[in-house]
């Protein structure tokens, strides 16, 4: 772990944690428009987080300290993966320690704190929003771990930077049927993961369809704050995760100089992700909740179709 | 067209032409089904294109814009008409399988299929024989949608979907199908698919319904 590393490491957090709440921003944007309103403006979210990190929170009567840890538990758990994984710099100072495995982990352990925060409020919403979420995550845990599989069988190893780098070495690679299959499965993961349409409605507050609001409806305050801003960063480094995946090109190595155009590619990636993401939403409907194994099982034949080819075709 | 990026293009084009299929077992909406099954013929002609550049055969190059014709523009179009402006037939209302659990199947199929297959590429490794796989997946895959669907149009695609398994194994197992047996298999399919619309349109102004689920009783 050398200074320039740190200061890489640094200067990705950083901008990570500016950028996610304009994202949500932007998404917000793309989608208002599209229905035919004028929308907030892309720094809402910001504005937003900044109006409720002013405001005491409050906690429930009887709840316990899982209520109060849980908002810094998963704003950690988001910061950690925002400096661990390969955004703007294949040599983060967390590199050696940057598996893919611990990556998965570490949003599961936020994810699962925020559960448990919700059943410790002892409210029928945030039981019902904990055992909602526990399903999907159940559902889409096998999935991850066998698109971790077909992605680190090609690179030799289950560590990021290894694999980005392997993948920028060989371009072509990212065509293979593996690699496609992985992407289309980790891209249904990933909607499930953060919340999104069709799993998940974020800006619904209709208690019959809501997951991850009713698991939040008992925060206010700052701690709602943190929570927001932590489900933006979560969004956007899952975001910039598939782009590095994916589409490595731009992501500097262990030199200062290619920093700001790795920062700008990064930008310009994650931004088309976000409006490709939202653009859809616009002409989806939420699944029923039934609906839900279906669609996270297709991802897990894809992931296991990855992985077969993987091993079997390329 | 030198030598990896044909083995890069192979291999993309199987994969679409395996994506294809599985996505076709998790629609429940028989169009989307038709959709995917012209998007599948478009993987199989990029397969028989590729294979013909490569083995620099102005025949197989024809075959390949025969099989597009064939299989991304009249039958489709084929089994589209068949489906009628009934809008309740557009969908599969029972199947004896649920979608996750044909999903799952597909899964432990082309697992099967990779199994199997290994004998036959130890044979002759080489770029062509390593999609080999992929392929009989496909046949397992429409083998498995015709078995399990209750719908006769679904069934339908179930049969089109099979065959192009066939087709693309027979083009990547051997080393070139003679232009006349191809010709024949296609007007056999298509006559197939042209015999099953017009059952399938009696089938609805007898009985109101393509479900065969309901035929199974006979009656005087």
């Amino acid at each position: 772990m050398n200074t320039v590393s740190i200061v890489e490491t640094a200067t990705q957090v950083v901008l990570v944690i500016a950028v996610a709440p304009v994202l949500t921003g932007v998404m917000r944007q793309i989608r208002a428009r599209l229905e035919g309103r004028a929308g907030a403006g892309l720094l809402q979210p910001w504005r937003d987080v900044r109006k409720l990190m002013r405001r005491q929170p409050t906690s429930p009567v009887g709840s316990g300290w899982v209520f109060r840890m849980a908002p810094l538990v998963l704003f950690a758990t988001a910061a950690v993966i925002s400096a661990a994984v390969p955004l703007l710099t294949t040599a983060t100072a967390l590199t050696r320690s940057a598996d893919l495995l611990v990556v998965v982990g570490l949003l599961a352990l936020g994810t699962v704190t925020l559960a448990l925060a919700a059943l410790d409020t002892g409210t029928a919403f945030g039981g019902m929003g904990a055992s909602r979420e526990m399903m999907v995550l159940a559902l889409a845990e096998p999935t991850i771990l066998l698109g971790v599989f077909a992605l680190s069988a090609r690179a030799g190893s289950t560590n990021l930077g290894t694999i980005v780098t392997a993948t920028l070495h060989q371009p072509l690679r990212v065509l293979s049927p593996a690699s496609l299959l992985a992407a289309a499965a980790m891209t249904v993961v990933v909607i499930a993961e953060t919340g999104r349409l069709p799993v998940d409605n974020p800006s619904t507050h209709l208690e019959l369809t809501m997951i991850h609001e009713a698991m939040v409806l008992e925060y206010s305050g700052a701690d709602l704050g943190l929570i927001e801003l932590a489900s933006s960063l979560r969004l956007t480094v899952l975001l910039g995760l598939m782009a590095s995946l994916f589409a490595p090109w731009g992501i500097a190595g262990a030199t200062f100089a290619a920093l700001p155009l790795a920062a700008l590619a990064f930008l310009a990636k994650v931004t088309v992700l976000a409006a490709a993401l939202a653009t859809g939403e616009v002409f989806l409907a939420k699944l029923r909740l039934f609906r839900v194994p279906e669609l996270l099982a297709g991802s897990f034949v894809l992931a296991m179709l990855a992985v077969a080819t993987s091993f079997l075709l390329a | 067209m030198n030598d990896t990026t044909y083995v890069q293009a192979l291999n993309v084009a199987g994969g679409l032409f395996l994506l294809a299929a599985v996505g076709m077992l998790s629609r429940r909406q028989i169009t989307s089904m038709i959709r995917l099954f012209a998007v599948q013929g478009v993987a199989l002609v990029a397969l028989v294109a590729v294979l013909g550049v490569h083995q620099h055969s102005l025949e197989l190059m024809g075959v390949a814009a025969g099989l597009g014709v064939l299989r991304v523009g009249v039958l489709p179009h084929l089994t589209r008409r068949a489906l009628g402006a009934a809008p309740a037939e557009r969908r599969e209302t029972s199947s004896a399988v649920n979608i996750a659990g044909s999903l799952l199947a597909s899964a432990a199929l082309v697992l099967l299929a990779y199994a199997v297959t290994r004998p036959l590429i130890a044979l002759t490794p080489s770029a062509a024989t390593a999609v080999l796989p992929v392929t009989v997946s496909v046949v397992l895959i429409g083998l498995f949608a015709l078995a399990t669907r209750h719908n006769a149009l679904s069934q339908v695609v179930g049969f089109l979907l099979l065959d192009n398994g066939i087709t693309a194994t027979a083009f990547l197992a051997t080393s070139g199908v003679p232009i006349i047996v191809e010709l024949g298999v296609s007007f056999d399919v298509l006559l197939v698919v042209v015999v099953l619309q017009v059952l399938t349109v009696r089938l609805r102004s007898t009985f109101g319904t393509t479900n065969l689920d309901g035929l199974r009783e006979l009656r005087d």
